[in-house]
């Protein structure tokens, strides 16, 4: 039997990032998650859709397909934009910023990668697919 | 004031700020602009009250890093109280508890800061 599945398309517009979370925190009530795993779930899915709202530089929507598992949440944050390199995007530290001329933004993958279970990035010139994995632990 | 900042206040010459809602880039801006204006004044401590913030995002977050950034050139410090647990734990995983501290209670923030 098909995993029942939310798809959501957002426009590019401030804080349409919420309506993901808002997703994401009904979807984990479902699947009867803890509050702790449902803030982290949307830690994560803002900082995603962040990534892809300002730097894929998409003109268009951004995609997100929350899959229900029998033991895992899976969310896939997709855009249309220019895609990026991973390699190139350096693990990001406080003190490499405090003081320094350094940007003090760009902590948006290590916060992904700190809070999901798994993260796959697939990018190209076309777009970015963005997975993410919350496993059930009751 | 607008709307994220909710109260400021004054005790023991820290400056407390009242914040509501989502801590992205105006609620940060609304924070620095008044940290600011604050530091003009001559005020070099400020604690932050994010009961009614529970959900943040990354560029707000990376504002408070430009704000302690600008305290440690007077000498100032920035803290924080009754933080929700995501909210603690992405001040963590962003180091900000390296350079500034998060405290339990008002009152253990205004004695300890």
């Amino acid at each position: 039997m098909k995993k029942p599945s939310v798809e959501l398309r957002l426009p590019i517009l401030p804080n349409m990032e919420l309506i993901a979370t808002q997703t994401a925190e009904v979807i984990s009530r479902h699947m009867s998650l803890t509050d702790d795993q449902c803030a982290e779930i949307s830690m994560a899915l803002i900082e995603a859709c962040i990534n892809a709202f300002e730097h894929s530089k998409a003109e268009n929507n951004v995609f997100i397909n929350f899959l229900i598992e029998d033991d895992s949440l899976v969310i896939k944050v997709i855009d249309q934009g220019i895609g990026f390199d991973k390699t190139k995007v350096e693990i990001p530290k406080i003190e490499n910023k405090i003081g320094k001329d350094e940007r003090k933004r760009g902590w948006g993958l290590q916060l992904i990668q700190e809070l999901m279970d798994s993260v796959e990035f697939e990018s190209n010139d076309e777009g970015t697919t963005v997975t993410m994995k919350k496993n059930i632990k009751h | 004031m607008n709307d994220f900042i909710t109260n400021v206040k004054e005790n023991n010459s820290i400056v407390i700020i009242e914040t509501n809602g989502y801590l992205n880039n105006v609620g940060g801006e609304a924070v620095s602009t008044l940290v600011y204006e604050k530091m003009a004044q001559g005020k070099t401590k400020f604690l932050i009250n994010m009961a009614s913030t529970k959900i943040v995002n990354s560029i707000g977050v990376s504002i408070l890093i430009e704000i302690i950034e600008k305290l440690q050139e007077v000498n100032g410090k920035i803290g924080y109280y009754n933080l929700a647990p995501i909210v603690a734990k992405t001040f963590n995983i962003m180091g900000l508890t390296k350079y500034s501290t998060v405290y339990e209670t008002e009152e253990a923030a205004v004695n300890e800061l």
